[in-house]
């Protein structure tokens, strides 16, 4: 009865058998007994100790290297980030206004500029051009890494069976498993924020563009080699063009896992409006994180109807006949220089 | 002796990722079923030789897996060949380096695809120029001569269009401008016009044969269709399971199939638009030469001993005169010659004349039809039961 009015009565005597109980671990490796029947009592492979020690030995001996790689990313990312805070809020809701109607016709126009002058108008103007320039500088260099690597693992087996593990690691493993690492290795701020977004936002640029370069028709892959085409010929000439579509899905996707990616690593200090989300939520303020969030919202949709429209509007146009620059506000120009030419 | 364009010698192809395997086996005689049993390897071509002469159209006939597909990609070196050489000009197209293979294909082979494959990025223009864009001419003269191309198959106002605004027709005839455009001496077709439907395909042979007399090219025509073939074809390859069965003419390979394979072919073919009526023209008929003393009782005597009712009259040469029958001999007795006595509505037809245009005068003709050459030489008669007899030609009876 007197363990049953004590429900605790018997914690002391666990205590008293093993007080050291924070080296319990270790003094049972002392005597590793290996039981066939329950083979995972212990951890056979210190595969945790293996990953930190490699990464420490990264860290003591490349740190040159990483500090290397920072270079181009942060001459890119504050050439991009200066111009882009540079540029007046009223003509760059225009230019890119302009430019909708250009590849999306007057309704994206309408919406691109309805979207960014909300976002200015809710106060969220600086931070968006933040995460602009930081999506943009990851866009551009998974297009250099991307598209070339996308191209390679098309063209040999080999290579694809490499290269294609490490894609399905790098969509898989969860971002906060590397954005550790990648603080050790490059630090905190914008870009190491960009070196993670890279690593999140790459893998489907190059599938897109191996895909959709596999998928040239087998006939005119024969046609070219039949006229007489170089390896190279056939890749500028046939094989991106018509590749074409496939890859700007590809950099569209890339484009939006960039900016999902962006908002993300706010918490290794990127500043822009995933910081605003992030703050808004470490001090309950939900006004704040609401503000950052409906910024995300809109950019996302604006940069997704202009690189959709970009993917698809080379083959309409051609199906309808119609020129580039036959349309949208630079055919507007054209058509009332033509009419000028004539009259004059 | 013709020249020699394309040389293709003991050739093989063997499908699979160890073909040399296959390659003994093959050569030990081992059958391709047998040899897929046991290396899973896919005979595509077996020990094919033959020549193709300059400036004629060779068709390649079989039906699908027989190989033909294989074999003109063999000549361009679209694939390559297990063994055996093809040369071209001389030249083996097999032992080339890249290089001078790019340059072969530039200057000299071109070919036409079943599927058309336009570039669809490209206008019209940019896809004819293809080829010599490759080679690397200027813009100006490149788009010069694929006008000149584009107006050999009259599409000339439809250089800016995209393909995918034309017909199928059309693609195929800008297909063909491509390939025209760098003026090869070897056009390679394979299925060219299967694709089209049968009026388009039948105006797009007539416009093959037309280019054809005009620039003398070594053209090489794959088909499944016979009736294509013997349109345009000068000589005709049948390939059955990887291995060509029989080279000829149309004719030669409709008179004499080399087995039955080549006869099942033919089975449904119209016999009448291939025949001539030298074909078919026997010699059965009573010949009567005219001559001095050779009256109509001595031509009335000659039919009555052969037991026949007609008898064609030829001079010393032979050349055809006339028909005698035995009521129109008794009619006029004792004459000296045998001109009196012809059958008026008797006309001789000529050799060459194809069967289908020779019913209508053999079905009224009163006696069989005599033939003559473009001499007026007599060279037999046909009866309306060996024309009868010879559209109704059953190949398999044959032997």
């Amino acid at each position: 009865m007197a363990a049953n009015a004590n429900p605790w009565g018997a914690s002391p005597t666990v205590e008293t058998t093993d007080s050291d109980w924070l080296n319990s671990d270790s003094a049972k490796e002392v005597e590793p007994s290996f039981d066939w029947l329950n083979p995972f009592e212990q951890t056979q492979i210190p595969f945790d100790r293996w990953v930190e020690n490699g990464i420490d030995w990264i860290v003591e001996h490349f740190r040159g290297v990483f500090q290397a790689i920072k270079i181009p990313i942060d001459t890119t990312l504050s050439g991009m980030e200066s111009f882009f805070q540079a540029i007046p809020a009223t003509i760059f809701i225009v230019l890119m206004a302009l430019f909708a109607w250009q590849i999306a016709g007057k309704k994206a126009a309408f919406g691109t500029f309805i979207s960014l002058a909300l976002i200015g108008f809710i106060g969220a103007w600086s931070e968006m051009m933040v995460t602009l320039s930081l999506v943009f500088t990851s866009v551009i260099f998974c297009i250099v890494i991307g598209l070339p690597l996308g191209i390679w693992i098309a063209r040999s087996y080999r290579a694809s069976s490499v290269v294609r593990p490490i894609l399905d690691a790098m969509q898989t493993t969860p971002a906060f498993v590397y954005l550790v690492p990648v603080v050790m290795l490059f630090g905190i701020g914008n870009v190491p924020g960009v070196v993670v977004t890279i690593i999140f936002a790459l893998p489907p640029l190059i599938r897109l563009t191996n895909l959709g370069i596999r998928q040239v028709p087998k006939d005119l892959i024969e046609v070219s080699q039949s006229f007489g085409a170089s390896a190279w010929q056939m890749l500028i000439r046939v094989q991106l063009p018509v590749a074409m579509p496939t890859i700007m899905a590809g950099i569209n996707q890339t484009l939006m896992l960039s900016l999902s990616m962006v908002v993300f690593a706010s918490m290794i200090a990127v500043g822009g409006l995933g910081q605003m989300v992030l703050r808004g939520i470490g001090r309950l303020d939900m006004g704040l994180a609401a503000v950052g969030g409906l910024g995300i919202v809109l950019l996302a949709v604006v940069l997704d109807r202009l690189t959709q429209a970009l993917g698809t509007q080379e083959l309409g146009i051609k199906a309808r006949g119609q020129k580039w620059y036959e349309k949208g506000p630079i055919g507007l120009v054209y058509t009332i220089t033509c009419k000028r030419r004539k009259n004059g | 002796m013709k020249d020699i364009k394309i040389e293709v010698k003991n050739v093989y192809k063997i499908f699979g990722d160890s073909p040399k395997k296959a390659l003994t086996l093959l050569q030990k005689g081992v059958d391709k079923d047998e040899i897929f049993r046991r290396t899973s390897q896919t005979v595509g071509i077996q020990d094919s030789s033959f020549e193709i002469y300059k400036g004629e159209i060779f068709v390649i006939m079989g039906l699908s897996g027989s190989g033909k597909s294989t074999m003109i990609r063999l000549m361009n070196r679209l694939i390559e060949p297990t063994s055996g050489h093809i040369y071209i000009d001389g030249e083996d197209i097999t032992a080339m380096s890249r290089a001078k293979l790019r340059q072969t294909r530039r200057e000299k082979i071109s070919m036409v695809f079943q599927s058309f494959a336009l570039m669809p990025h490209m206008n019209v223009i940019d896809n004819v120029a293809f080829g010599l864009e490759l080679g690397g001419m200027s813009k100006q003269e490149r788009y010069k001569k694929a006008q000149d191309a584009l107006s050999q198959v009259g599409l000339n106002d439809y250089a800016n269009s995209y393909p995918s605004e034309l017909s199928g027709g059309m693609q195929q005839r800008v297909g063909l401008a491509r390939a025209l455009a760098n003026d090869p001496q070897v056009l390679l077709m394979d299925e060219a016009f299967s694709a089209l439907d049968p009026l388009i395909r039948s105006e797009m042979q007539d416009e093959l044969l037309k280019l054809q007399a005009e620039h003398e090219r070594t053209i090489v025509f794959i088909s499944h269709d016979l009736d294509e073939a013997m349109k345009i074809g000068d000589r005709i390859a049948i390939m059955q399971g990887g291995v060509v069965v029989q080279i000829g003419t149309p004719d030669e390979i409709l008179k004499s199939p080399a087995n039955d394979y080549v006869r099942s072919f033919f089975k449904g073919v119209n016999v009448g638009g291939i025949m001539t009526a030298r074909d078919i023209a026997s010699t059965q008929q009573v010949t009567i030469i005219q001559k001095d003393g050779n009256g109509t009782l001595a031509a009335l005597q000659m039919l009555h001993d052969y037991d026949r009712e007609f008898g064609y009259i030829v001079d010393k040469r032979r050349k055809f005169l006339g028909v005698v029958s035995v009521d129109s001999l008794k009619a006029k007795p004792k004459r000296e010659s045998v001109d009196v006595a012809f059958i008026k509505d008797v006309e001789p037809v000529e050799s060459s004349m194809y069967l289908n245009d020779i019913m209508g005068i053999v079905a009224k003709s009163p006696c069989a039809v005599p033939v003559v050459n473009e001499d007026g030489k007599y060279l037999g008669a046909i009866s309306k039961a060996a024309l009868l007899e010879s559209l109704d030609y059953n190949w398999e009876e044959e032997e």
